[in-house]
């Protein structure tokens, strides 16, 4: 089984979010792999090719600084790593840059996260799909392969679909498919040697540009109602908030 | 021209698409132009009419046995035909569980520019600028679109629904789909029965740990039926099956946006409030004055959920036997 994990680095969500000339600003942050593609599509890659053998390949497309993610995916159980030396504006062009590596290797199976938690685009997985003209299925909970047969279950509104497909797909991850696993110092030592490819990108520009950043308005404090008079609280939520 | 993408799932329209129906048609008119629904799937001609109530002037159908089920790339395709038989400049759909999936593919196939889960509908008036949430609920940025063609998915709960009376002609589109573009086989669909579907929800009544045990939701469930919503939990209560794992929001659950989260005996970590922060009105009940929930809450009540919860209950059934 040949597989392709898309890993993203973000930053941390507990980190404070601030803005400089409508750039956001990145000092003092702690960045770390996106929780989805470390946590679900990492994992459930490794543990397929540990039960069906073959290899896990991480893709990631940005700069020199994002090798620490890239090693600690390979510290987790992947192979071998491709970083595609482009600083990315939007998803089309990440999408672009995988789809161009891709085209040549023939992954049976590219995984990706549901969404990474800086942009919250949800795109990355289903702009590839469609430029390597393969099947997407998004929000996997579950995943059982053979290599050439694929049992996927994934989340609908109010329930789930169980889902077959023959051949090559891209899939995005979620929750259930697998259990977050710590590397330990074995996996941490043979990363360090394992082959880490950097290529020069040779994809599309992007489609979009972010003109500017906002942040909300600032919450009033918190309306505290007596817990002895809960019928203020329905006359509020009917009177102010307008939601009942 | 705006094309708008009516979701839809067993026949049935989604509530979503309504919404977004009256997304698509505002934006044309601001546009100076029409707005035009496509559905794919198998909704009968009559139900598509209703969307005529939203402001839609025509719906395009498209049936054939490959289109009942949704599949991201072959429902690309027969939309993608959609666009050039119409020539739409805009293709909107809903941030939902299907338009996430069907709108990335398509802003890569019609080489349009994308914002994913917009909140507003777009600033026309120099260039074309849409505003999306990013860092998880944290900020907001604004998209510029200079492609000739966009796609635009919107939030579920952004926009909301608006009415405006009429009928929609409907008519049947050829999309051009044939049994060797289908590659995935749906085995089963497996729904939650007679429940609100949490992702959708105006409301939503969500519940953690501090509620101590699964048989203690009795009360959450009462209150969430009384107002006819949807319920949710916060993380550890679906990791030790208090909750069913769907019910779980937040960073590594699912996001939402109701018009009223109640949130019960949750803290309200980070983590949590990335899922939640979005909703129009927060009520947090908790029993500790400095639950950091409350910083993010409109409205509070610091007490004991086992008190405060069945009067609450009680109260809005006082209030809607009233109105
Ligand atoms: C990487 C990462 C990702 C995470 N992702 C998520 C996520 O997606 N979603 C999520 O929810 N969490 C997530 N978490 C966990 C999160 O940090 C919190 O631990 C979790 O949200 C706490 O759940 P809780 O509020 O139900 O429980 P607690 O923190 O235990 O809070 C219980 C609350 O109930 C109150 N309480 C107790 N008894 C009563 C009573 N009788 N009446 C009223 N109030 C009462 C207490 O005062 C307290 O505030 C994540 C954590 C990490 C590290
Ligand atoms: N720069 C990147 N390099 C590699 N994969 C990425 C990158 N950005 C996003 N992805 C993948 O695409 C998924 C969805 O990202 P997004 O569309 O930005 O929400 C992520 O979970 C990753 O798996």
């Amino acid at each position: 089984m040949k597989i392709l994990v898309c890993v993203s680095k973000v930053p941390d969500t507990t980190t404070k979010i601030e803005f400089t000339d409508n750039q956001f600003k990145a000092d003092n942050v702690t960045w770390i792999m996106n929780p989805t593609d470390e946590w679900y599509a990492l994992v459930r890659a490794v543990e397929l090719k540990e039960q069906h053998g073959g290899t896990v390949t991480i893709i990631n497309v940005g700069g020199a600084e994002n090798d620490q993610i890239i090693r600690k995916a390979l510290a987790i159980g992947a192979d071998d790593a491709v970083r595609v030396n482009a600083e990315p504006t939007d998803a089309y062009e990440v999408a672009s840059q995988i789809a161009s590596h891709a085209k040549e290797a023939n992954y049976d199976m590219i995984f990706t996260g549901k969404e990474t938690i800086d942009y919250n685009g949800f795109v990355v997985g289903g702009m590839l799909a469609e430029l390597l003209d393969l099947p997407y299925i998004s929000l996997a909970s579950k995943l059982d392969s053979d290599g050439s047969k694929a049992t996927i279950e994934r989340e609908v509104e109010g329930g789930n679909e169980i889902i077959e497909v023959s051949g090559a797909f891209v899939v995005s991850t979620q929750k259930g498919i697998a259990e977050q696993r710590i590397p330990n110092m074995r996996g941490i030592m043979s990363a360090r040697t394992k082959p880490l490819q950097v290529v020069e990108p040779n994809g599309e520009g992007a489609l979009s540009t972010i003109q500017s950043y906002e942040l909300p308005p600032q919450k009033e404090s918190v309306k505290l109602i007596d817990a002895e008079n809960v019928g203020e609280l329905v006359k509020l939520l009917h009177e102010e908030a307008k939601v009942i | 021209m705006v094309l708008v993408y009516i979701d839809n799932s067993e026949g049935q329209i989604k509530k979503a698409s309504y919404e977004v129906a009256g997304y698509g048609v505002a934006l044309a008119e601001q546009m100076g132009t029409e707005a035009v629904g496509i559905c794919v799937g198998n909704v009968a001609n009559d139900a598509l009419s209703t969307l005529g109530e939203y402001g839609l002037s025509k719906i395009l159908n498209a049936q054939n046995e490959h289109l009942n089920y949704f599949d991201s790339q072959v429902h690309t395709k027969a939309v993608a035909k959609a666009v050039e038989s119409t020539g739409a400049e805009v293709v909107v759909l809903s941030h939902n569980y299907n338009g996430k999936a069907l709108s990335a593919r398509l802003s890569a196939r019609l080489k349009a520019g994308l914002v994913a889960g917009a909140v507003e509908l777009p600033d026309t008036n120099n260039g074309f600028l849409v505003k999306k949430s990013v860092f998880s609920g944290k900020a907001f940025a604004n998209y510029e679109l200079k492609t000739d063609k966009k796609v635009i998915s919107v939030n579920p709960n952004a926009f909301g629904l608006h009415k405006k009376g009429g009928t929609a002609t409907v008519e049947t589109f050829d999309a051009g789909i044939s049994a060797d573009d289908v590659k995935v086989k749906v085995l089963s669909v497996n729904k939650v029965s007679d429940t609100i579907a949490l992702s959708d929800a105006e409301l939503v009544v969500s519940a953690g740990r501090g509620l101590k045990g699964p048989e203690n939701w009795g009360m959450i469930e009462e209150l969430a039926n009384t107002l006819g919503a949807a319920t949710a939990c916060s993380r550890p209560v679906s990791d030790v099956d208090w909750r069913p794992h769907h019910e779980h929001v937040g960073q590594t659950g699912i996001t939402i946006r109701p018009n009223l989260y109640i949130a019960v005996a949750i803290s309200g970590a980070i983590q949590h409030l990335a899922g939640v922060n979005s909703s129009k009105t927060i009520v947090v009940i908790n029993k500790d004055a400095e639950a950091p929930f409350f910083k993010a809450a409109d409205y509070g009540i610091v007490g004991d959920a086992f008190e405060v919860v069945p009067k609450l209950n009680e109260a809005i059934k006082a209030y809607k036997a009233s109105a």
